[in-house]
């Protein structure tokens, strides 16, 4: 209990920065050429200047700006979001139905880095300055610095072009009508090379991570006893250090979140996904600006979340952080 | 030791220093080699690299030289990253100034507004950026620059609370120096090496950034970019896959570079952290 305490007076600590996001990001829209009316009468091939004020008393943007983000706050206290002309929907349904290819995305590759970045990180600590150390941390490097877009691209040309192993993009097969296991599994195949594109880069951070914080724990005297006791080395990593070494690793995966969300609209773009983050890119090219602000609000609220599952993951791990508040 | 004797000590820092100069000799040397407009026609299209000894890259989907475009893009990706990471190292260093000498409510203030940066996407921020302010050479820079500096005014917070009660400061005080003073005559010389150390991270985030934003062309199209070159070549992907690959290999060879030297400065400076 004392657990979820600590974690929502830190989640409650950031709905001000969730207004100060929102205020800020608002004013700066009103600095943008063009409103929301002007791009719809750009789509329906112009209209005269009765039809455009009409328009903008319909959307309430003939009011002054202070009332204009007085109104768009009162309303998403409401959980409204406004409406999008674009797609001619509440911008809510249109992000709702983005939500989840983004969602499964982030899941698979934030899994494939941890687990991964956990694994190699532990090889290449236990042979320190050793070929699997050297070896290991260089390949690192490499993804570290590889632009993640264009891991996608030369990935779609080996596997997909070449090798015609994997779709090159989309997230379901739409010409044929699959259901239950073949439907998850066709969706599953889409996502391989997504999540290994966005996950690459976070890959080479987890592990390096992992290595150095391995490479502490090992040091320290509990270790020393656990091996003066007799314990086999395999017992002694997944029993004694591993789990200590962990923290840094769970720190990460908050700090990451808002990377890794940016991290998906370049790669949503390369496979065509029908993402939250292809939505961001499609709103800025077609000036849908109400959908972009739904955007901001809907990945602060991503972020805040997944540090508020951090939060209590972290208390889980190191008993400690709740016994000293 | 002397740190240049230690970073010359590490092959990897060395190896990062020789990409680096091998950028950047790029960069000054493309006006004498590639002296042409780089986005002007200069062929046939689609030309394999090493087909033709006139284009050693080959040429990409409108009949422009691919490697004039690498050379000429190795000075646009070193000045943005460059300019963007003066920038953010700026703001950052002032803001985390102000925040870890005073203290209080300025602190407060200050790190929330750190925090909503931090909460926002970076790359969600740099679109909306975009959006509002147009994608120009001078606009994708300054974007890049806002984006990137709460990390640098996070650790130059961290060492001015650090600073700000040790005892030279609080001679300084004595002798009746002013706030300014302290700030950026005594403090900010020590505070400064870790925050240029990490300049290095910075400025690769940079360049990453903007080739992305290149890549979906909503940076500025009318300069040779490598992110720009990735994006056209994507139109062609299927058969003439290099038109992609070639500039990608020099944003992965520029990006590694900075952070090698960056990793290299950091161990030959803190030579105690590497021991670890």
């Amino acid at each position: 209990m004392r657990i979820l305490s600590l974690a929502g007076r830190r989640l409650a600590a950031s709905i001000p920065t969730l207004f100060l996001i929102l205020i800020g990001v608002f004013l700066l829209l009103q600095l943008a050429p063009g409103d929301t009316v002007d791009a719809m009468m750009a789509q329906m091939g112009g209209g005269d200047a009765a039809t455009a004020r009409e328009l903008r008393r319909f959307y309430g943007l003939d009011v002054s700006v202070p009332v204009q983000l007085a109104n768009y706050l009162w309303r998403l206290v409401r959980l409204d979001l406004g409406f999008s002309a674009i797609y001619g929907k509440p911008v809510a349904a249109v992000i709702l139905e983005r939500l989840p290819p983004t969602l499964l995305l982030m899941t698979s590759a934030l899994s494939f880095a941890f687990f991964f970045g956990l694994v190699l990180g532990v090889i290449a600590a236990r042979g320190v300055n050793r070929w699997p150390d050297t070896l290991i941390s260089t390949v690192g490097l490499i993804f570290y610095a590889t632009p993640s877009f264009w891991f996608g691209l030369m990935a779609i040309v080996v596997f997909s072009i070449y090798l015609q192993w994997l779709p090159a993009g989309g997230f379901e097969d739409i010409g044929v009508v699959r259901t239950g296991i073949w439907r998850v599994l066709d969706i599953a195949s889409h996502l391989v090379l997504p999540s290994l594109t966005l996950g690459l880069i976070f890959l080479a951070i987890y592990l390096r991570i992992m290595r150095a914080s391995m490479l502490e724990v090992l040091n320290l005297d509990f270790v020393r006893t656990a091996r003066a006791k007799g314990l086999d080395e395999t017992r002694i990593i997944t029993r004694h250090v591993l789990r200590n070494a962990l923290l840094p690793m769970v720190t990460l995966i908050g700090l990451q979140a808002g990377t890794m969300l940016g991290g998906s609209v370049v790669v949503e773009t390369v496979f065509s996904l029908p993402g939250l983050g292809r939505l961001a890119y499609e709103s800025v090219v077609q000036r849908d600006l109400n959908t972009l602000l739904g955007i901001v609000f809907v990945s602060a609220l991503l972020v805040i979340l997944v540090n508020f599952i951090t939060d209590l993951l972290y208390a889980r791990l190191d008993p400690r952080i709740t016994a000293e508040s | 030791m002397g740190p240049v004797k230690r970073y010359f000590r590490s092959p990897a820092a060395v190896l990062g220093l020789v990409l680096l100069l091998i950028v950047i000799g790029m960069a000054l040397s493309a006006g004498y080699f590639y002296p042409r407009d780089p986005l002007a026609l200069a062929g046939r299209p689609l030309i394999w690299p090493f087909a033709n000894p006139r284009f050693l890259l080959g040429t990409d989907n409108s009949g422009r030289d691919i490697a004039a475009q690498i050379f000429h893009g190795a000075r646009i990706s070193l000045l943005i990253g460059g300019v963007a990471t003066l920038i953010a190292v700026t703001i950052g260093v002032m803001v985390g100034a102000l925040a870890g000498f005073y203290g209080g409510w300025i602190d407060n203030v200050l790190m929330r507004i750190t925090e909503a940066f931090q909460t926002l996407p970076n790359f969600v921020l740099l679109l909306v950026l975009v959006a509002v302010f147009g994608s120009t050479l001078t606009t994708v820079t300054i974007a890049v620059g806002i984006v990137a500096w709460p990390a640098p005014a996070r650790l130059t917070r961290a060492e001015f609370l650090s600073l700000r009660s040790r005892e030279f400061v609080q001679a300084g005080r004595t002798l009746g120096m002013r706030d300014t003073q302290l700030m950026l005559r005594e403090i900010l010389p020590n505070a400064l090496p870790p925050v240029i150390v990490y300049a290095g991270v910075v400025m690769a985030v940079a360049i990453l950034l903007e080739s992305a934003l290149a890549f979906l062309r909503l940076s500025d199209a009318n300069v040779a970019s490598w992110g720009n070159l990735i994006g056209l070549g994507r139109d062609v992907l299927r058969v003439q896959w290099y038109v992609s690959a070639i500039p990608g290999v020099a944003i992965l060879i520029t990006v590694l570079a900075v952070s090698l030297v960056g990793q290299g400065l950091n161990d030959a400076l803190n030579p105690r952290l590497k021991q670890r």
